[in-house]
């Protein structure tokens, strides 16, 4: 196995200037840099959507608040929503599978390294840009504004008629230039978990990770292009004359919701399959035993890849789409709740028999299956066309997308970072501070998330700037309010740890869970090359081969 | 031990079943006096329809909840790391058919009943056929008002909609559903779920509301600045004090002699906006005011209609509702009060 290093002429220099060092990172095209970087940046946004957040929790504290202005409030839920999807969680994501992917299958790098690189600077330029538009939307001399038009910016709010200014422009243009890092970033690990396998790693004993990976890219290249295509649509609409989403000129408005959710609906399995691998990966090793029911969860992650294609319209149930679309977006949305429901059982079916070591990744994995199952199920309420002629477009419909985003999402997030935290810094977290976060932000999760439902069923439509007295909302809003506040201290503490960690932390070694995946063979943190030698692997659990020689997987598999 | 054990879990379970119940009987019980928007509370038989569904909705997926929970508290108190661990490694298991055959059919089975009690409902709600003596209203959403048309009756009002309640003689009230601008959505959630209006694509829902009251709302679909203060109301009346309602509102404005208000209103811009039926106001972008001190409030809900508030609405609208499209008009202190007291006869 690949545990001894090679003296590497980089690594090997003593103190670099800070210019030398930046330049580095910059034209950097190795996938671990531009894996930290994409994680690095996803950070970044991360603090400033939760800031974004929080003001608007502020303002919904009590009824009649003027706390922002209306104006304010929508812009700053627009920039929300925009920021944690496409410059938060998918670009964290990214960086894990850049990252993990090359090391978890044996390989030196990505297929791409060169595109890897242009990847990640779409996706950065397009945050930046898209926060440009607080200075450059009214053009520039200073009074500008972010959009405001929502996250799925519905047709006709986004036409010239109603929005003015360039406010939108830059948010059709950051998410045009951040799906073209997508697109590619998706190539790239398609090609990668397809073509450099090491010897021995047939698509069959490949980690569960890089398999939910590989379903994700492919929708991330299915899903991402239409929102491309509504993209240059819009532009279309705003300044060459066309009438694409032009209602007032004979237009449709359905349709951009068609395009929108024809993508934003597989972007929520693009979302979630990355914190399936995350929790694939730390549940079996914290409950030392291998994954129950491998094939059935392929099997499961592909299933939910094709059904995730024909469920969009379920988040247009009241747009009057007559009874028999509603009843097939009915069935085909509850069917995807079986193979998800199957993938709950076998994490299950893995804890089950076990012994449970209830370190902090741990303890996110199970918090999201807690939450997960919670989200399921609200999901299928949801998905019961009529509860959701009621349901839709109200609080609850936040309340359970935050269930899935940060309950689900978040939290094996959260898992992954203390997980593979030793494998990329080479120092060990701490264990206090990660289980004081993990408090934290269980507890203000919860006060948040939980009591967000209420107010839906009690008639609060979401996106208001302002709510009535006496609906019945108010106690509801304080409590959820609340929440935000533990959740934010979680966050600092999750953030010193980090950084206090690696520059004060132990010293982790190459496999401080005594994991059975390849990445823990390498060093901690892996030399640019990751393996002094390619390895060769006979089962899907090769370290666990190597720890007992005298009773392999291989013998059973 | 074990019977120790035992009891410790049927406690548990007992109390999870218990705060379920009562949750859903809180909020089933409670009512309209819990919130006057509370979806549990249904007074009109779409609402009434999505009511029960959700019922068995809540039940199935609460019991799905209870078992997995079970289960996954289970696995994680019984099978935690010891304190005396042995270091050994536990049974490596790697998978069973039988079992995952049992947990891919069930939910089939599950999946399969919630979709046949939901295609039931999609059904009853959503069929179209237009009764003789129903009630013809259409809405028209605006930034951000909503518009009443009574094709069949000859009305034309805003922001408060007047409907009968629903008995042998009267029955349901059919809503098209039309935008002048943005998309917005219509939701009284005792009375039924919500629709969309969508520009340059109808709409229609229906309501049969079973008791007189006022019954409340607001825009459900995003559609600009003042989203939020886009409120729905619905009077539900008696036959015979709807009719009554008709007639006056079938009558144009009762105009006395020649005001200074009404000069003010005719010769600024107010008329290029607002209509008073039987005078030169002929305005259609915003609400007809025609008879104006029929209604409870003024700007979509977002204020009473009392004298001062109709006064500083005209004086600076932005003060009740920032970013609504009504400009403040400039006047002077006399010009206003003369104008406050003319809308006020336009009863």
């Amino acid at each position: 196995m690949a545990t001894e290093s090679i003296a590497w002429p980089s690594t090997a220099a003593g103190s670099r200037s800070f210019v030398e060092t930046l330049h580095e990172w910059v034209t950097t095209v190795d996938h671990k840099r531009l894996g930290i970087l994409y994680i690095v940046y996803a950070l970044f946004f991360l603090v400033i959507g939760g800031i974004e957040a929080t003001v608007i929790r502020i303002q919904l504290i009590r009824p009649h608040n003027d706390f922002v202005s209306p104006e304010v409030f929508n812009r700053l839920f627009t920039m929300h929503g925009t920021t944690m999807i496409f410059f938060v969680v998918m670009p964290v994501l990214f960086g894990f599978a850049n990252y993990l992917i090359p090391l978890m299958i044996g390989a030196r790098d990505m297929a791409f390294p060169r595109l890897n690189a242009f990847s990640f600077w779409m996706t950065a330029f397009g945050g930046l840009f898209l926060y440009f538009s607080l200075v450059g939307a009214n053009g520039l001399y200073g009074a500008g504004n972010a959009p405001d038009v929502g996250w799925f910016a519905y047709a006709p709010l986004t036409s010239q008629t109603f929005s003015l200014g360039h406010s939108t422009d830059f948010w059709t243009l950051a998410l045009l230039v951040s799906g073209f890092g997508s697109i590619g970033t998706a190539i790239n690990i398609v090609a990668t978990v397809v073509c450099m396998r090491c010897p021995g790693m047939t698509l069959a004993k490949m980690p569960l990770f890089a398999w939910l990976n590989l379903v994700m890219a492919g929708l991330v290249i299915l899903a991402v292009s239409p929102l491309t295509a509504a993209q240059l649509m819009l532009l279309i609409d705003r300044y060459l004359g066309g009438h694409f989403f032009d209602t007032q000129a004979g237009g449709s408005a359905v349709i951009w919701m068609h395009f929108f959710w024809i993508f934003g609906h597989p972007e929520v399995y693009v979302l979630v399959l990355p914190a399936f691998a995350f929790a694939s990966e730390i549940i079996p090793v914290f409950s030392r035993k291998p994954i129950f029911g491998y094939p059935v969860m392929v099997g499961a992650t592909v299933a939910i890849g094709f059904i995730s294609m024909s469920v969009w319209a379920h988040h247009m149930f009241t747009v009057g789409m007559g009874s028999a679309a509603n009843t097939f977006f009915v069935i085909s949305t509850m069917a995807i709740a079986v193979p998800t429901g199957i993938k709950i059982f076998n994490w299950l079916a893995t804890m089950w028999g076990g012994k449970i070591d209830l370190k902090t990744p741990m303890l996110f994995c199970i918090a999201f299956l807690f939450q997960f199952l919670i989200a399921g199920l609200t999901g299928v309420m949801l998905s019961a066309a009529p509860f959701n002629w009621q349901l839709g477009n109200s609080y609850f419909v936040v309340a359970h997308f935050h269930y899935v985003i940060v309950g689900g999402i978040m939290f094996t997030l959260f898992g992954a970072f203390y997980y593979w935290f030793p494998k990329m810094s080479g120092k060990m977290y701490s264990e206090t501070l990660g289980k004081l976060h993990f408090w934290l932000f269980v507890i203000g999760f919860h006060l948040t998330f939980d009591f967000m439902h209420i107010p839906g069923i009690l008639g609060m439509p979401r996106r208001i700037y302002t709510y009535e007295p006496g609906r019945g909302w108010d106690t509801w809003n304080l409590i959820v309010t609340i929440g935000v506040f533990f959740q934010a201290a979680g966050i600092l503490v999750f953030l010193g740890n980090l950084i206090w960690s690696y520059f004060r932390g132990k010293l982790a070694g190459n496999d401080p869970w005594d994991a059975w995946t390849l990445e823990w063979s390498a060093n901690s943190p892996p030399p640019a090359y990751n393996f002094a030698l390619i390895p060769t692997v006979q089962s899907r659990r090769p370290l666990w081969d190597l720890k007992h020689p005298d009773d392999p997987d291989w013998k059973y598999e | 031990m074990q019977s120790r054990g035992s009891n410790r879990w049927h406690f548990l379970g007992s109390q999870i079943l218990v705060c379920v119940g009562c949750a859903g009987a809180a909020f089933a019980s409670a009512g309209p006096g819990f919130s006057p928007t509370n979806i549990f509370a249904p007074a009109s038989t779409p609402a009434k329809s999505i009511f029960g569904l959700s019922l068995f909705v809540l039940a199935v997926t609460g019991a799905i909840f209870l078992v997995v929970f079970t289960l996954l508290l289970y696995s994680v108190v019984k099978f935690r790391k010891q304190k005396n661990d042995d270091g050994l490694e536990p049974p490596q298991v790697y998978g069973s058919n039988q079992v995952e055959l049992a947990w891919t059919v069930i939910p089939v089975l599950i999946v399969v009943a919630l979709f046949m009690a939901t295609a039931r409902v999609i059904a009853s709600v959503q069929k179209n056929v237009l009764p003789d003596n129903a009630i013809e209203v259409v809405a028209i959403g605006h930034q951000f008002w909503w518009e009443y048309r009574y094709p069949t009756l000859g009305v034309v009002t805003a922001n408060e909609l007047h409907v009968p309640v629903s008995d042998d003689q009267s029955s349901p009230t059919f809503i098209r559903l039309f935008s002048a601008d943005t998309d917005h959505s219509f939701w009284i959630p005792r009375l039924a779920g919500k629709t969309d209006l969508i520009p340059n694509h109808p709409n229609s829902m229906w309501i049969d509301p079973h008791e007189a009251g006022i019954y409340l709302g607001q825009c459900a679909q995003y559609c600009g600045t003042q989203h939020a203060k886009m409120l729905l109301r619905v009077y539900v009346q008696p036959r015979a004090d709807f009719d009554r309602w008709i007639q006056e509102q079938r009558q144009p404005a009762a105009v006395s002699a020649a005001s200074q208000g009404q000069r003010i209103f005719e010769t600024t811009a107010c008329i290029n906006c607002h209509t008073v039926a039987g005078t030169v106001a002929h305005g259609h972008f915003g609400p007809d005011l025609t008879h104006l001190m029929s209604r409870d409030t003024i700007a979509a809900g977002a204020a009473q209609n009392t004298p001062e508030n109709l006064r500083q609405w005209i004086l600076n609208p932005d003060t009740i509702k920032p970013g609504s499209l009504m400009p403040a008009m400039q006047l002077s202190g006399q010009d206003l009060d003369a104008l406050t007291a003319y809308l006020e006869t336009l009863r």
